[in-house]
């Protein structure tokens, strides 16, 4: 048999690769040249370091939605108001960056700080009427996506500015671009914010792995009356889940607010970063280190998507590539039964070859 | 005098919003029941609406004043096929049911805005000729008052509230409910007693994305009148709430999708009602998300799930 490990594996790339089949299939049906297509996609994010610095800079904002929506999973939590909380953390950190007037060293780490709290804040909310009043956390989170998005608007119109659309740019102490960068790159529009994305892996991957809390939280994700009766506080530890999750988020709304834009504008709808990290989370396996290779995976082709067009196929294509790779990696019972199924085929094979040598040695 | 001024702002606007979330939260109610978890609600509205969008600008000709009809009942049929791959990928592979539910949102906004670009060569379609228009119900209309409230609203609007009852008939007071509800609470007894509980819940899913078909069709035809990528933002989360507030009960979804509508009329026309003016549009439009976090935390009570939600059913495992 095939090791549990090995498939667990396995499983991620088979469905990466399935999907951008079923891409190539989609691009056929429509009368477009999907090896063209896909070398399009391809320079598109890596083409020349412009286009580098723009997945990069996609890539970040995943890593961290992405942490967010593992970790809630190892608890036992779908977190799908990880939207809510990147517009939380967006926010409360350009809030920061705008308002105030400190030294780099200062101002920088407390504006991640704030959109850190706002989110974890927004988190805490249904982590805490999941404990104590055991409200499904899926639709309350959904609610409160919505909540965040109004709030924000709200906020940026009457509280911030002064009935404008968008707001000053954040001081320079609290911004994660740089020239040097800037001008390496081309002009894109690559920042920082990668490095706390990296710090941020690490963190969350030493909380699970390497630290009592982390072992609790896994506990209670796998068993929680097995946890309960060996004197774990399951209630906490929902909460707590929420409360880091969110904080993960808001650190991703961070970027957005401190990086990519430098502000905030009145928003329309949602960012997808949340949405997107779901899927991240599911293609990384719930792992620290899974989500930054399922954040590159969905950098990549949402970078690369835009150059498609080049190739005349629609940008939208690599949504429905990402979609298929979801529900690919979702029915992982069925590759699992496959693999399983050709594997047996193959080893009665071999076991078959060697009862004919043994016979003729006889 | 001011209520009644009120009253007949708000009531045709209650309704008009309310219907597309009546249909999809009783499409929510049939697949929950069977205990198939469904957040794809949002991706099959999204399907709907593209579907009888395209359908409606394609064959405005041919069928005349049928067309949004007929285009509603497209929508439909596609809906129900969309959701198949929900019924496919949950109850035969066995997976996650919240995760394909999500894929499903991603898939149905991939496809339908590829497809747009692909046929229109733009992002967005253009309005359609021949949307739904509000009619007054002949004698009820007429009624002084009560009559424009009340009864001069969409068709589609007095369809969503009859087919509540209908489907609250069939669920509670036929053998097909319920062998519905039972494989929803507990599909190993209902497998002994020979119900078949795969093909049970493979009917309540398609259930789920017909009904959910019509309600971005409705939505379509009524309030949005083209389709793009923004056209349906959220109401098939709403209809979701809709349906747990309501208690996975069709009486209770519309209820409960009668009262968004009533909040999202509020946040609509608010500004112009006397009592209302003064109030900060952040408020009416943050109300309706609020209340159903209140209402859930307790204040409507508690609420019992279908026990067997989100879980596959594995013949011969207890």
């Amino acid at each position: 048999m095939l090791s549990n490990r090995f498939i667990h594996i396995l499983i991620p790339v088979i469905s990466v690769f399935l999907g951008l089949i079923a891409g190539a299939i989609i691009m056929l049906l429509s009368g477009y040249n999907p090896l063209a297509g896909y070398a399009a996609l391809w320079n598109g994010a890596f083409g020349d370091l412009y286009f580098a610095g723009e997945t990069v800079r996609q890539i970040t904002p995943y890593i961290l939605s992405g942490l967010a929506v593992a970790l809630a999973f190892r608890a036992g939590l779908f977190n799908i108001g990880v939207e809510g909380q990147v517009f939380m953390g967006w926010l409360a950190s350009v809030w920061v960056g705008v308002s105030m007037d400190l030294p780099m060293v200062i101002h920088l780490p407390l504006a991640i700080l704030a959109g850190a709290l706002a989110g974890g804040l927004w988190g805490f909310i249904p982590g805490i009427l999941k404990a104590k009043l055991y409200v499904h956390e899926v639709i309350v989170s959904i609610m409160l996506n919505y909540t965040a998005l109004y709030i924000a608007n709200s906020v940026i119109r009457n509280v911030i500015t002064d009935q404008q659309d968008s707001t000053e740019r954040v001081a320079e102490s609290a911004s994660f671009r740089s020239q040097w960068l800037d001008e390496v790159t081309g002009y894109s529009s690559i920042h920082f914010g990668f490095i706390v994305a990296l710090i941020s892996v690490f963190l969350v991957w030493f909380l699970l792995n390497k630290t009592t809390k982390g072992y609790e939280l896994r506990a209670v994700g796998y068993n929680q009356h097995a946890s309960r009766y060996s004197g774990m506080k399951v209630d906490r530890n929902i909460i707590l889940a929420m409360v880091y999750s969110g904080a993960l988020a808001g650190v991703a709304g961070t970027m957005q607010g401190l990086g990519t834009f430098e502000k905030m504008s009145v928003q329309s709808g949602f960012t997808n970063i949340g949405f997107d990290g779901i899927a991240v989370a599911l293609i990384g396996g719930n792992t620290a280190i899974g989500v930054v290779l399922g954040a590159i995976l969905f950098g990549v082709l949402k970078v690369g998507a835009l150059n498609m067009p080049l190739a005349g196929v629609p940008t939208e294509l690599v949504e429905i590539v990402i979609a298929l790779i979801i529900f690919f990696v979702a029915s992982g019972y069925i590759i699992r039964w496959a693999l399983n199924r050709i594997e047996r085929n193959t080893s009665k094979k071999v076991k078959e070859e060697k009862t004919h040598d043994t016979t003729r040695d006889a | 005098m001011i209520l009644l001024e009120m009253l007949e702002t708000i009531l045709p606007v209650t309704l008009f919003w309310a219907a597309p979330l009546i249909f999809t939260a009783l499409g929510g109610v049939f697949s929950e029941r069977s205990g198939v978890v469904n957040i794809g609600l949002e991706g099959l509205m999204v399907i709907g609406a593209f579907s009888a969008i395209v359908f409606n600008l394609t064959f405005a000709d041919t069928f005349g004043g049928a067309t949004p009809w007929v285009s509603l009942s497209v929508a439909m049929f596609i809906g129900a096929l969309f959701a198949l791959i929900h019924a496919v990928v949950s109850i035969t592979f066995r997976a996650d049911q919240v995760v394909s539910g999500v894929a499903l949102n991603f898939l149905a906004l991939g496809v339908s805005i590829f497809l747009v670009k692909q046929w229109y060569g733009k992002g967005q379609t253009d309005m359609v000729d021949a949307p739904f228009y509000s009619t007054s119900i002949p004698v009820l209309g007429d009624i002084p008052i009560v009559g424009d409230m009340l009864f001069s609203s969409y068709a589609t609007s007095y369809i969503a509230i009859l087919l509540a009852f209908v489907v609250w008939y069939v669920v509670y007071k036929t053998p097909f409910g319920l062998r519905l509800r039972s494989v929803g609470e507990h599909p190993m007894a209902s497998d002994t007693n020979g119900i078949k509980v795969e093909r049970m819940r493979y009917i309540a899913v398609i259930l789920s994305g017909a009904f959910a078909g019509v309600g971005g069709g409705v939505f379509a035809l009524t309030i949005s009148q083209n389709f793009a990528s923004t056209t349906i933002s959220g109401q098939g989360f709403m209809a979701l709430a809709a349906m747990i507030f309501g208690k996975w009960h069709p009486l209770g979804a519309m209820g409960a999708a009668l009262f968004f509508g009533f909040a999202q009329s509020l946040s609509d026309v608010g500004s112009s009602l006397p009592l209302l003016e003064n109030v900060p549009s952040v408020y009416l439009l943050i109300a309706p998300y609020v209340l159903t976090i209140l209402a859930l935390a307790g204040f409507i009570g508690r609420a019992d799930a279908p026990k067997a939600l989100n879980i596959p059913y594995v013949k011969g495992s207890r």
